[in-house]
């Protein structure tokens, strides 16, 4: 079995990442009770989204008044990243089939983070810790889900129990271990800035979407 | 946001999101390996998330205000300094701007 056979660090590894990060589940199931979806439609996006920024993101933007386009829009771009994991972990993880369909479900921040940390320890750990990682994040992350909003259901007005500020406190702590230099800062500032300015002139959860031409401009030319 | 509206999301946010991450599996690895496009997808969660910080602490409908959540965003900020794991930057937000939201 996968949990049997894998070298003990990687396993190591790949718990105390999946158990950490499905823990946040909890923030997600409260955000999205809080932006008005059922408890059914808000475990759905952790079953079948999977990927845990751009359900944030989704909710967040229903939650701000935004319509449906903006929020899938916010959603998919959050989610680009996950096709350049795949791209890395396809000739890695070496899969055809139904079997590729679930490695691709697994494919996120951090199942390739823990199968890359694994390089020294050879392709064989680096590909436990990708499943381990993956089905491991995927089963905390929803059971912690569904605690989230049956907890967040439980509780009625979100405002009264700040529920309105744990989810932009998400979002601060999901962008916080991205910012490793001085530039991602500024590009972080700079996006924020962006989005405060241009919020007067756009409907509600279009400078969300829009905040993506911050990212296009600084990204273009090579530092 | 009506109960259709909320399907919607659900079923698009998750057929697209599902898509992308099997693109990476099908597509040759040259097509997205083009420099400008790898620097700019790796700000991109950077933009978005900065301005959804923006949109769910600092706005309401189409203004820019100063509430209860920033009191909490404060405190996030200042537990995120404090090195604090994610639970406890979320919880200390969420308690600062319920205290904030009473005492009003």
């Amino acid at each position: 079995m996968l949990v049997t056979r894998a070298p003990r660090d990687t396993l190591r590894d790949a718990f105390s990442v999946a158990f950490t990060v499905g823990t946040y589940g909890v923030a997600f199931g409260a955000a999205g009770i809080a932006a008005g979806f059922s408890v059914l439609q808000t475990c759905l996006f952790s079953l079948l989204t999977f990927t845990g920024a751009s359900q944030f993101a989704a909710v967040g933007v229903m939650a701000a008044g935004g319509g449906a386009i903006s929020a899938v829009a916010a959603a998919t771009m959050l989610g680009t990243r996950n096709a350049l994991y795949g791209l890395q972990m396809a000739p890695l993880v070496k899969v055809k089939g139904v079997r590729r369909f679930f490695a691709a479900h697994v494919t996120i921040d951090e199942s390739t983070g823990v199968a890359l940390a694994q390089t020294p320890r050879g392709p064989r750990a680096m590909r436990y810790g990708f499943w381990l990682t993956g089905t491991g994040v995927f089963l905390f992350w929803n059971v912690f889900t569904l605690i989230g909003a049956l907890g967040a259901k439980a509780l009625g007005n979100p405002a009264a129990w700040g529920l309105d500020a744990a989810v932009p406190a998400a979002f601060l702590g999901l962008l916080w271990p991205r910012l490793t230099s001085t530039f991602l800062r500024v590009v972080a500032v700079s996006s924020m800035v962006f989005a405060m300015i241009v919020t007067p002139w756009l409907s509600a959860g279009v400078p969300i979407v829009a905040s993506v031409l911050v990212a296009v401009v600084f990204g273009w030319r090579e530092r | 946001m009506s109960q259709t509206t909320a399907w919607v999301v659900v079923i698009t946010t998750s057929v697209a999101c599902f898509s992308i991450k099997l693109l990476g599996y099908y597509v040759p690895a040259g097509w997205l390996a083009h420099p400008r496009l790898q620097r700019v997808n790796a700000l991109v969660p950077i933009s978005l998330l900065s301005a959804l910080v923006v949109a769910e602490g600092l706005v309401s409908k189409t203004s820019v205000v100063i509430d209860h959540r920033l009191a909490g965003l404060g405190v996030a900020l200042a537990l995120l300094f404090a090195k604090a794991p994610f639970p406890v930057v979320v919880l200390g937000a969420a308690v600062t701007s319920a205290v904030v939201y009473h005492l009003h």
